[in-house]
């Protein structure tokens, strides 16, 4: 499966909500737009010609000084012709919503309550979406960059000497 | 003569008539630490007597910001913490790590490093499936093949501290190779393993693999179809027991795993039975797998050149002005990588562990997310279990040897 | 053996330290294995290391029944409730050992989601360095405990001083 074979057909039927390509990386990439992302998916996976039927991975990004600094990462693999593609999509801070993948792949449904549980998109018609890996009454966003990495509740490291 | 009582139809079993509506079920609370999970996540099961209904599952108790914290450390740093993830085959884990930066610096590795992962790698997945295969018996109520075969391990523990120093997190390797080469003791060790490995590993099947109990007790016991598992996201021996073709090392050689021959082990049931018998099966692939490297080990460097992030050696550190200079640069990070992003997968203990990394050129990842198998596939656990009993869920977690490690990261 | 008297056929000493003795020799411990040391304590518990010499084969899942906790592994935050809930079960007298860089300190993992070291929610007696510890160190460290219940006086679970440590976690019941 080449790769101009892949970037025609999605252009073909996505033209104007393709807002980035990205040939020069490992895998092939696209940057969608958020609102078709739930329609590309599917596209990939149930297009006879595509058939990108195995969700490898889904996970979230933070840009804090972008316009729209959550992202979305879905990393897509054809097994049939080994082929990978990389979908991405990004959100602002104000409307973090993206639709829920769930209804395509299983596997989707624990990758985006990790999302949510690091990063704070919500993923609209999930059908559980509470925190995963967090206790519950965790109440910020932990993976969000702004966020410290270190346990704020500890008295017995001076910052002094870690250079904090 | 009065005929005895008999009790209604359904009686006992919670679903009889006579039953309010809310107690028909019994809820059973099954973990966070209990003998029976191996790790710590919680199960809460809805049973219908001895049945099970629904599983309603909890993780998170070890989790341990992994990706948070690779946020914050310099490339070499975060190799121990790939350690951490799968515990049981570590090397996995950090050659991986490894393999993923030499992806992103476009670092080309020799023949010689390719063969020497290959044969740590492999050595990690004979630790990695026996310690799984093993506990199925310990689950099943065979505790002596658990005996047998942790003495196996801790030979490859021995061949671990001979290449790395340490025996479970092992840190092992290098950024563009290893630190030092197979030492001469190191190959004996791994020789005598391999002769020795066989026979043991013969005697535990003997012990298993067509006992009478031990295929009534997981025949059939946990199933999934090839294409449930492929929708839930199933990689490594879990999918390839459901009867599809996927592996990393066949799909994606990396490695130089394409020079060898060996077969992929599958099964048809995708039940705690296949699912044991594909690891036992891949065992023997692997043994096969190292003594094929360790035979056809290439004369030439155990590393290549990456001045910027191999460590020069400790003697030159000692003595040498600029190595001291590189190794405080290497060890403090102060080394900028180029901008850009990789995903790089190996085929580890349980299935596909990939790492995707995006890196901005400064001197830590700017985001590293970990592909674990374990944390994907795990959530088909209540779908599996449905409609089973109790003692054949507990065998179900077993066989699909989920690490907490791995899966909370 | 203890300090004491001997003579033929006779050995004297007090009773604290005859229960010592006994004590010693048959802890059962509840392997509270989280992560990675808990692969290095099956390695332990395993033919090579037996911790059974110790008179310590016989694991307790159960914490009614356990003597001695063996932490072993990462504590997050979320697993710090049941860790305390597990002591707090346990019978007196119950000593607790933690294994390894994580139970002692949170070891390398100083982040948001991590309990920094178990003596946090309950009291630890030994402490075990390593990240993983090697099985011999675990077996030290058992020893010490074993020194610890030998010498252990039979008053000092009833003393002011106990109920106030207890009392300072929060967990007098």
């Amino acid at each position: 499966m080449e790769n101009s074979f892949i970037i025609d057909k999605i252009y073909k039927a996505f033209n104007q909500d393709i807002l980035k390509m990205d040939t020069a990386s490992d895998i092939l990439s696209f940057t969608v737009a958020s609102p078709v992302i739930y329609e590309v998916i599917r596209f990939l996976k149930e297009n006879e010609n595509m058939n990108f039927g195995f969700l490898t991975d889904l996970c979230g990004i933070h840009y804090p000084d972008r316009g729209l600094p959550f992202g979305v990462v879905y990393h897509l693999h054809n097994l049939r012709e080994n082929k990978r593609i990389r979908i991405k999509t990004f959100v602002t801070l104000g409307n973090p919503y993206l639709p829920t993948v769930t209804d395509l792949f299983s596997s989707a449904n624990w990758m985006e309550r990790e999302t949510y549980d690091f990063y704070g998109i919500i993923f609209e018609g999930h059908p559980n979406l509470k925190r995963i890996l967090n206790v519950e009454y965790m109440d910020f966003f932990p993976m969000r960059k702004e966020y410290p990495l270190e346990d704020p509740t500890r008295e017995d490291k001076d910052d002094r000497y870690f250079g904090r | 003569m009065q005929p005895f009582p008999l009790p209604e139809p359904g009686w006992g079993t919670g679903s009889g008539v006579n039953n309010m509506e809310e107690n028909q079920y019994t809820t059973l609370n099954l973990g966070p630490t209990h003998p029976a999970t191996h790790g710590i996540f919680q199960n809460v099961l809805t049973m219908d007597g001895e049945q099970i209904i629904d599983a309603d599952q909890t993780i998170g108790y070890i989790h341990r910001a992994f990706e948070k914290i690779a946020e914050r450390r310099p490339y070499y740093q975060i190799t121990p913490l790939t350690d951490r993830l799968n515990y049981c085959s570590s090397p996995i884990n950090n050659i991986g790590w490894h393999m993923t930066v030499e992806k992103l610096l476009g670092v080309k590795t020799t023949k010689r490093v390719d063969y020497m992962r290959i044969i740590l790698m492999e050595l990690a997945r004979i630790t990695d499936h026996l310690i799984c295969n093993s506990v199925i018996g310990v689950d099943s109520g065979a505790l002596t093949g658990f005996i047998y075969v942790f003495q196996e391990r801790e030979k490859v523990y021995e061949i671990y501290e001979e290449v790395s120093g340490a025996r479970l997190t092992t840190n092992m390797g290098r950024i563009g190779g290893f630190e030092r080469d197979l030492s001469l003791k190191a190959v004996k060790k791994i020789r005598e393993f391999l002769d020795h490995l066989p026979k043991v590993l013969r005697e535990f099947e003997k012990l298993l693999m067509r006992n009478r109990i031990f295929m009534d007790r997981t025949i059939g016991v946990g199933p999934i179809s090839g294409e449930r598992a492929l929708n839930y996201g199933f990689t490594g021996p879990n999918l390839r027991a459901a009867g599809v073709d996927y592996d990393v090392r066949v799909t994606t050689p990396y490695s130089s795993y394409d020079d060898f021959e060996f077969t992929i082990p599958l099964g048809t049931q995708g039940d705690t039975y296949d699912r044991f018998c594909v690891r036992q099966q891949e065992l023997w692939e692997s043994i096969g797998l190292v003594r094929n490297a360790l035979e056809n080990l290439p004369e030439g460097s155990f590393h290549v050149d990456v001045p910027q992030f191999y460590l020069p050696p400790k003697e030159d550190v000692y003595s040498k002005m600029e190595a001291l200079i590189w190794h405080f640069k290497i060890v403090m990070g102060e080394i900028d990588v180029p901008a850009g992003e990789v995903y790089h997968s190996v085929e580890g203990g349980n299935g596909e562990l990939g790492f995707y990394l995006v890196s901005d050129g400064g001197r830590t990842p700017y985001r590293l997310h970990f592909r674990r198998p374990g944390f994907i596939y795990y959530q088909a656990y209540p779908e599996m279990i449905r409609g089973g009993v109790l003692s054949d869920a507990i065998l179900t977690m077993s066989s699909m040897n989920v690490i907490a490690g791995e899966l909370d990261a | 053996m203890p300090d004491g008297y001997t003579a033929p056929g006779i050995f004297a000493t007090t009773l604290d330290r005859v229960v010592g003795l006994a004590r010693k020799n048959s802890i059962w411990p509840l392997p509270f294995a989280t992560s990675c040391c808990g692969i290095e304590f099956m390695a332990t518990m395993g033919a090579h290391y037996d911790l059974g010499r110790f008179g310590a084969e016989r694991l307790s899942f159960s914490p009614r029944q356990a003597d001695l906790l063996m932490v072993m592994g990462t504590i997050a935050k979320k697993m710090a409730p049941v860790i305390q809930q597990v002591y707090i079960q346990m019978a007196e007298p119950r000593w607790v050992l933690a294994v390894g860089a994580c139970a002692s300190s949170g070891g390398i993992f100083d982040t948001y989601s991590v309990l920094q070291g178990i003596d946090r929610v309950v009291p630890v007696d030994v402490y075990v360095p390593g990240c993983p510890p090697r099985p011999e160190q675990i077996i030290d460290g058992f020893m010490k405990i074993q020194d610890l219940v030998a010498k252990e006086s039979l008053r000092r679970r009833y003393s002011e001083e106990y109920k106030e440590l207890l009392s300072s976690y929060g967990i007098l019941e």
